[in-house]
């Protein structure tokens, strides 16, 4: 089976490792990776703005990207989620509408395709620690992924999972809504920061680096301790 | 007041909701209260997506044939005695029924609650022709004695406990008892019953018109609404041209959806349904009946891409699930209608100008989507509002127009993308320490206010791939 990583912006610059730890797990289960150079960003920041006209030059460069590609698989519900979106907005232009369909039908994130296309529940890997997880809001309500991370992390030896009080809240990232709203996305994740000090886990887990990089950010300010871990990074750790 | 609330500017009344703790706590103990019971009786109900299913649909078809089913409603109405009054602005609407008023001589009105008159703000019209008006809704009466706007579309003053209700009770009435629920209700039940009795006209909303029949139904806890519809002479009902259903059967759907996701019951209390005026059958009920169809800016939406924002049923459940909300609360929206159907609808109706942030006020986690009973797709609209902003309006700020033409030409071009990946680390350097960055540049200083921000890293994931292969991959 043919991969190609969607590495996603945010990972491609700030967090290289969750790619490298998304590439070994998919091999691991015997596929064959890639990496098509030409990609770039999702659009989503430009889109989620409103300026759809420049969030499509980015998305016109993802379809080029991936045109050849037989599966793409992202450590990212939101990024993933953004290709998703793509049918609907080149709805009727003659030119991308096939592409921005195929892409979309051939799009997943990580978890969702361990679980649902190569029918993996059991990654094999190891992780000693207590950990809770943040199901970020567009990997759920956006793409609908609510169960492959859980039972992903259910199977790995030593994991002990807690539930995240009030799971469903969204921790304030939102993109360009940290910045255009930086008051209001403080207390959301100040919010959520004490919603994971609660469940006293050592490592808060999530599938979205926008989100971890937000709740992340805030633990370090108040000088919590708690480790934020990709998801990649458990499912790829042995022993 | 009407949809407008005050000409405060909007960091301030953020920045306002954010100090209030005590609103704070109210607003996220009542909005937790509401999320628990909502999923319980979701999960009583078993196929709630079913439900969900049925109720965009007879909302998506009633919308459609908007125009068929007032004329159905408008006939009804007068064949049982009503007079209809088709209003296309708030000042259309306050006149005709400042006109009834007059006729009648009189001096006092009951009114239980309605959103829409707060909207086109009635209580001010009537005022002016010096009719006394009184709210008969528990919250309503409490923020009129206050003189304060709802700060939530069903549970109005969901931003005050029964310690200041108490306060507010001994300050304006006179009252001398305790803050227990109980005692506060009893206080409050004995003083307007003296004003159902007394009052000359009475003035309701409407949760669903019945068009093949002319009914009007009223969705309440308290039971208000049956002595505001069956004690004064002359009864008059004020709704938007969108509160209608086609017959009694879709009623029973949307209102098992609407008390469902409102406040997570099964049925309310009371459902009060009342039809032109006293039949000679009737023991009590109107001897003379106004029906008073507000337009307002609603017809507008109809055809546009926000169609959708008239299928509302208005439950409140987008603004009990948003996040957002919690953490300012209502008054922040400077909207009669807060949250996120109000940042939605606030611009439809107001215009821009006075509305134009209220699509951003969403960190668009979807939240208000997933709880809305008839789907309606509130982030996603949201979205739209900020491309018409951006595309129409031309309001964007400069810097956020020159931002997103460098984003469309680095991210339309590898060669562009592939230099910030390795130049990145070294742009941020002077703001990094210690692979963080604690007080960033430009727009990450608004970040970096609260939070720390990585640093890129060494080596791109693009550059780790490329060197891997030539390694010859994984061994």
């Amino acid at each position: 089976m043919r991969v190609s990583i969607f590495i996603t912006c945010l990972c491609d610059i700030f967090s290289p490792h969750v790619g490298k730890h998304t590439v070994e797990i998919l091999e691991r289960f015997g596929c064959e990776v890639d990496f098509p150079e030409l990609q770039t960003c999702c659009g989503q920041p430009a889109y989620n703005s409103g300026f759809f006209k420049e969030s499509k030059e980015a998305m016109k460069q993802m379809m080029r990207a991936f045109k050849d590609s037989e599966y793409v698989v992202g450590p990212s519900g939101s990024c993933v989620g953004m290709l998703k979106e793509y049918p609907n907005l080149f709805k009727g232009d003659p030119e991308w509408e096939e592409e921005a369909r195929k892409l979309a039908d051939k799009s997943y994130e990580l978890t969702q395709f361990l679980v649902d296309v190569l029918k993996i529940v059991d990654v094999g890997s190891t992780f000693k620690g207590k950990v809770t997880y943040h199901p970020s809001c567009h990997m759920t309500r956006l793409l609908g992924v609510n169960e492959a991370p859980i039972t992903l992390l259910k199977h790995i030896d030593g994991v002990e999972l807690i539930e995240l009080p009030v799971k469903e809240d969204c921790c304030g990232f939102g993109g360009t809504f940290a910045v255009k709203n930086a008051a209001i996305s403080e207390e959301m994740v100040t919010e959520k920061s004490q919603h994971v000090t609660e469940t006293k886990a050592e490592y808060l887990v999530g599938g979205d680096m926008g989100c971890l990089f937000n709740i992340g950010g805030k633990m370090q300010r108040e000088g919590k301790k708690v480790e934020v871990v990709h998801i990649a990074e458990i499912l790829n750790t042995i022993g | 007041m009407g949809l407008k609330l005050n000409e405060s500017a909007y960091k301030e009344r953020v920045q306002k909701g954010i100090e209030d703790d005590f609103m704070r706590k109210a607003v996220s103990s009542a909005q937790g209260r509401f999320r628990t019971r909502k999923k319980i009786q979701e999960e009583a109900l078993g196929n709630w997506e079913d439900w969900r299913r049925l109720g965009e649909e007879i909302r998506k078809h009633t919308v459609e044939n908007l125009d068929y089913y007032l004329q159905q409603l408008s006939d009804q109405v007068s064949k049982r005695g009503g007079n209809v009054f088709f209003a296309s602005t708030a000042e259309e609407a306050n006149e005709y029924i400042q006109n009834v008023i007059q006729k009648k001589k009189a001096k006092k009105v009951v009114k239980s609650k309605s959103m829409v008159t707060e909207e086109i703000s009635l209580n001010r019209a009537l005022e002016q022709i010096g009719a006394e008006v009184v709210e008969s809704d528990l919250g309503e009466w409490i923020l009129q004695l206050d003189e304060e706007p709802p700060s939530h579309i069903v549970a109005p003053a969901l931003h005050k406990d029964r310690e200041k209700i108490r306060e507010t009770f001994a300050e304006k009435r006179g009252y001398t008892g305790t803050d227990t629920p109980e005692e506060l209700a009893a206080f409050a039940r004995s003083q307007l019953r003296k004003d159902f009795l007394s009052a000359d006209v009475g003035i309701t909303g409407c949760n669903f018109a019945i068009a093949e029949s002319g009914t009007i139904t009223l969705v309440t806890n308290e039971g208000n609404a049956e002595m505001v519809t069956a004690l004064p002479d002359t009864l008059i009902t004020v709704m938007g041209m969108e509160r209608i259903v086609p017959t009694w059967e879709e009623m029973e759907v949307l209102v098992s959806l609407l008390t469902r996701s409102a406040v997570g019951q099964k049925l309310t209390s009371y459902i009060t349904a009342y039809t032109g005026v006293r039949s000679e059958d009737e023991i009590d009920g109107p001897n003379e009946y106004h029906l008073v169809i507000v337009d307002n800016g609603r017809s507008n939406i109809l055809g546009t891409e926000f169609q959708a924002a008239l299928h509302c049923i208005r439950c409140a459940a987008c603004i009990n699930a948003c996040p957002v909300y919690r953490h300012v609360g209502g008054h922040a929206y400077n909207s009669i209608y807060p949250g996120p159907i109000g940042a939605v609808l606030s611009p439809l109706l107001g215009g821009y100008d006075d509305f134009k942030e209220l699509p951003y006020a969403s960190s668009l986690c979807g939240a208000c989507t997933e709880a809305c009973p008839v789907k309606i797709p509130l982030h996603e609209l949201l979205i739209k509002h900020r491309q018409i902003i951006v595309e129409k309006e031309k309001a964007a700020p400069l810097t956020e127009k020159i931002g997103m033409k460098g984003y469309a030409k680095w991210a339309s071009s590898p060669a562009a993308y592939q230099l910030s990946t390795k130049m990145a680390r070294l742009a941020l350097s002077p703001w990094t320490n210690d692979d963080t960055i604690e007080n960033g540049p430009g727009p990450l200083k608004e970040w970096t206010n609260s939070r720390n921000f990585p640093a890129p890293s060494k080596q791109s994931f693009r550059t780790w791939f490329k060197e891997r292969e030539k390694r010859g991959g994984a061994s």
